[in-house]
């Protein structure tokens, strides 16, 4: 493909950011139709890839320059079944968000908009670079505009938040610059091509011991973003002080890249520190699912009960693409973009709660459905899918989560069953303890409904929600040849290092493969 | 013997410029200070054009004893570049009523020629002429302002200090002197390796004493004691210049010297220079922690910087030395920048140095803050600033080296240090504060200066190749 479509998506709202940086500050009104009507245009811009995404493995869309040669550093982007609904997810939630905070943003407008389009640069720029380099300025580059969000527009304790976000993710990530170092030079003697491109470097076979100190290097910075249990202690402070939209763009896709973070770079890369490090991995997730769920069933504060659930969530997640195989991997892939869509939404509840009410406590509510309907239809359907109901979404991924855990190990199945379970006791607690029951708060008694732009904000993800769980078979086509294709060449790796004297073999079947 | 002005005709330019600028201000007494500025910049510039033009041309003067090779022509222009951007801060208000004389045009530009002499030679007397030019032109820019005792009371500490480093540093000449029979690098060179140095202990306290004298100057611990009074006490603009250009003729003396006398097989250099870099980051690092005035904590952040280049020249091999170099070029631009924030918005009344002052200052005037902002994230060495790429090339200069738990402790540094660079950026868009920043309005010199920091810092994260190249082939010349 000729025409550099992820070059343009992902340096869009950057230009979007420029014109926004040319009205006034005042121009509230203009301010936002600019940033919202730009992100849609960047959405809209990103829809083809879906269509004419090939159902393959391997890179598409593939843009490839030079960019500091001295290092052998390449401007090369490109994008495969993995990266593919990570890409579309960013460009679907930051219109959404940006129309979310349409009223919630009081001081600073501007710098609100540009920070969230900036973001969105940052993360879409993580999703396509193929090379190390390249993907590491992204990782970092990202980090500055959520750490203005949540310092600027966050809650009372939003400094402490923000430097602790930012303190813990750069802490993982300049290990992982190490690590990259370290592989760069590596690769670079055995081939004698010093290059960052990942694609290559998957190609060489690394010694066990290399492996396992390279997976920490960059097995931890995933791990914090992820966040895995115990690296999760950052997620609820960020969560509960960043502002609505920013925790939504964090839920819904920062999390993410730890794990994009893990399949991409970890699978391929250290197959047989990932056959090591299975084990550990698997408990930590699994005490991540049961232990986030019981912190989330007691937070009388629902934003926290959401940020929670979210470590939850993830754990489920990162259950199933440790799994390695392709019914858990594809289920993790597919849960991801599930929690993006239900926990994002669940955000933007709160967050539409809280403009109301300006209080997230769980025992301020009480029998909303009466006043607020319409509002109470999205919140049942959004929180059912977030606890998995048959028929919406988050079913589709925690049945092959469970379904590719279960083929693998079957106690961590039956102990992350149960991590289902607790989902509905505290989501379904949390519903009726807000919704149901008796009015009796006079504040709750004048609420409004939602307004046309709320519902306009949650209709889409609504949409989504009912999609994929009701024809998952339109994301998952996209995704199964690449997850075949990856478990495929982890799985072979790891039997060469099972046996060194196979290495020969192996060596000849990737030069074969080069020469086609 | 060859008597080649060519050669030096960088120097001789910029000194003339010094000389041309207190005749004019002598002669025209009313002459304004813009003027004065725009002459020097003009001699700033004549002295780039000859070492451009002398590009390539390995020129020798004085029987050899200057040298104009590629590696000291990139240093002039790192200089040049210092030197200009903070006499264009010298337009501050806070400044300005006590620095734009003749003087502080002329003593920068001889400072200038000071540093261009440290790095245009490899005689060990002549780097000892050059950093005496340059030390006793910056004793008197810290002292500038005569009727502030701060001023004087660092001016002073740093002309005791500085004269026990001169002293050290000419007793290691001396040393090596007597045990070589040299003062040249390339003979010194070839008896060190016509010998086992381990039969010559004079010889290796010799070297050990031109490192005190040298890393006296880029403020490398445990050398690095006069640092945070002189930067405190010194005039902004000043301390920007020092800074950086001190720094930056420092690391290249110690380029020459190190790269020039012994080959990589000679490891105990490397192993003290290990454990002075490692030291010298978690000191500057640490205790820039707590640090409450921004020009004390751009001090010790400039030691841990030290600590930084050090691992550069710790990796022992071109990448290392290329690495140096370009580090100190992307430090001249951030840390010039950082100080210009400072100058650029202190008045005549008050001089904005306090974390404090910096409260609210991003929502009132946000492109300032936004400027200060880019420089404390380059100082951090986050993309995509120079002070990533030069980050970045240091660390992978050492890991080539296979200097891993290095590298990690740098890494380590950098978390460190990102605290406090934060705090900054911190105050300035998080904190509310009631206070009214005093209209500056758009002080042209001063702005341009950032202005061109500005550029620079961006400049080099994005496109450094180009760069990058230029410095691994002059460090190619020099080892």
């Amino acid at each position: 493909m000729d025409f550099p479509i992820l070059t343009l998506l992902t340096f869009s709202p950057v230009l979007a950011t420029a014109i926004l940086l040319f009205i006034k500050n005042d121009q509230e009104v203009v301010l936002k139709n600019v940033a919202f009507l730009s992100s849609l245009a960047i959405f809209l811009l990103s829809l083809p890839l879906y269509f004419s995404f090939e159902n393959k493995a391997g890179m598409q869309f593939v843009e490839s320059y030079s960019w500091i040669p001295a290092f052998g550093v390449n401007y090369h982007v490109a994008i495969d079944g993995i990266s593919l609904f990570m890409v579309l997810l960013t460009t679907f939630l930051t219109p959404i968000v940006i129309l979310a905070s349409w009223n919630a943003v009081s001081k600073n407008l501007k710098g609100y908009l540009v920070s969230m389009l900036l973001l969105e640069t940052g993360i879409l720029g993580v999703f396509v670079s193929m090379d190390l380099f390249l993907f590491y300025v992204f990782w970092e580059v990202m980090l500055i505009p959520m750490y203005f969000l949540i310092g600027i527009w966050g809650g009372e304790n939003r400094i402490y938040a923000a430097i602790k976000f930012f303190l813990y993710t750069i802490t993982g990530s300049l290990l992982m610059l190490v690590a990259i170092l370290v592989l760069y030079f590596y690769h670079g003697g055995l081939t004698g091509e010093y290059t960052f491109n990942i694609l290559k470097i998957q190609q060489i076979h690394i010694p066990l011991g290399y492996q396992t100190w390279l997976f920490l290097g960059f097995g931890l910075s995933f791990a914090i973003k992820v966040p895995l249990f115990p690296f999760h202690t950052w997620l609820p402070d960020a969560h509960v002080e960043a502002p609505t939209g920013g925790s939504v763009i964090l839920a819904g896709v920062l999390l993410k890249m730890g794990i994009y973070g893990f399949l991409r770079f970890c699978f391929p890369l250290f197959p047989s520190a990932i056959e090591q490090f299975t084990p550990l991995i698997f408990i930590l997730a699994v005490i991540g699912i049961i232990y986030g769920a019981l912190v989330a069933m007691v937070q009388p504060d629902l934003k926290k009960l959401v940020a929670y659930s979210s470590v939850s969530h993830l754990g489920f997640v990162m259950l199933g693409i440790f799994a390695l195989n392709n019914q858990g991997v594809q289920g993790g892939l597919i849960q991801m973009v599930n929690h993006g869509l239900s926990t994002g939404a669940l955000f933007l509840i709160v967050g539409m709660l809280y403009e109301r009410r300006h209080t997230r406590l769980i025992a301020d509510f009480g029998g909303l459905a009466k006043q607020l309907p319409v509002f109470t239809t999205f919140f049942m359907i959004i929180t059912l899918s977030s606890i998995g109901l048959p028929g919406l979404n988050g079913f589709v991924g925690e049945y092959l989560i469970l379904l590719g855990i279960f083929l693998n190990n079957k106690v961590y199945a039956v102990i992350a069953a149960t991590g289902v379970i607790l989902a509905a006791v505290y989501m379904l607690q949390m519903f009726q303890r807000t919704m149901f029951g008796k009015l009796d708060k006079k504040e709750n008694q004048n609420l409004r409904d939602l307004s046309k732009r709320e519902i306009a904000v949650l209709l889409p993800i609504l949409a989504f929600i009912i999609f994929i769980g009701v024809y998952p078979n339109a994301f998952l086509k996209k995704m199964e040849p690449t997850v075949e294709a990856l478990i495929q060449t982890v799985k072979d790796k790891q039997i060469v290092s099972l046996n060194p004297e196979k290495d020969l073999a192996f060596k000849n079947i990737l030069n074969d493969e080069e020469n086609k | 013997m060859s008597f080649n002005l060519f050669a030096i005709s960088p120097i001789i330019a910029l000194a003339l410029t010094g000389f041309l600028v207190i005749g004019l201000s002598l002669v025209f007494s009313r002459i304004s200070k813009s003027m004065l500025l725009i002459i020097s910049l003009l001699g700033l510039a004549a002295s780039a054009y000859f070492s451009l033009s002398l590009w390539n041309e390995n020129a020798l003067a004085f029987g050899g004893m200057v040298r104009a090779d590629n590696f000291s022509l990139v240093f002039n222009v790192i200089f040049l570049i210092g030197a200009a951007l903070s006499m264009m801060l010298a337009f501050s208000q806070h400044e300005g009523g006590y620095l734009l004389y003749a003087e502080f045009f002329a003593i920068t530009a001889f400072a200038t020629v000071g540093m261009m002499l440290m790095v245009a030679s490899s005689n060990l007397l002549v780097i000892f002429l050059g950093l005496e030019t340059l030390s006793i032109s910056l004793y008197i820019l810290v002292g500038i302002k005569r009727t502030e005792e701060k001023s004087l009371e660092a001016a002073f500490k740093y002309f005791l200090l500085g004269a026990f480093a001169s002293g050290f540093l000419l007793y290691g000449i001396a040393f090596i002197y007597g045990s070589t029979g040299s003062l040249d690098l390339q003979e010194v060179a070839n008896f060190i390796s016509g010998t086992s140095i381990k039969d010559n202990p004079l010889m290796i306290l010799g070297g050990l004493l031109i490192i005190v004298g040298l890393g006296f100057k880029v403020a490398m611990f445990p050398f690095h004691m006069w640092a945070p009074d002189v930067y405190q006490g010194a005039p902004t603009p000043i301390t920007a210049f020092m800074s950086t250009g001190s720094k930056a003729a420092g690391f290249a003396a110690m380029l020459r010297v190190l790269f020039s006398t012994t080959d990589g097989t000679v490891s105990d250099w490397v192993t003290v220079l290990w454990v002075i870099s490692v030291l010298t980051m978690f000191f500057g690092n640490i205790v820039a922690l707590v640090q409450k005035n921004i020009k004390r904590m751009l001090a010790y952040s400039s030691i841990a910087h030290a600590g930084y280049i050090l691992i550069g020249i710790v990796s022992w091999n071109q990448a290392g030395a290329s690495s140096v170099v370009f580090y100190l070029l992307s430090y001249t631009f951030m840390n010039i920048g950082a100080f210009g924030v400072i100058a650029f918005l202190s008045t005549k009344e008050k001089e904005f140095i306090e974390l404090e002052d910096f409260k609210g200052l991003g929502f009132q005037k946000p492109v300032i803050a936004i400027v200060m902002a880019i420089f404390m994230f380059s100082l951090a060495g986050l993309p995509p600033t120079a002070g990533f790429i030069g980050k970045f090339y240091l660390f992978s200069a050492a890991v080539k080296a296979g200097q891993i738990p290095l590298v990690i402790l740098g890494v380590v540094n950098s978390m460190i240090s990102v605290y406090y660079y934060l705090s900054v950026v911190v105050a300035m868009f998080m904190k509310q504060s009631d206070q009214k920043w005093p209209a500056t309005g758009l002080i042209s010199a001063v702005s341009l200066s950032l202005l061109l920091a500005t550029a620079g810092t961006l400049g080099l994260g994005l496109f450094p190749s180009y760069w990058i190249e230029i410095f691994q082939k002059i460090v190619v010349s020099m080892i």
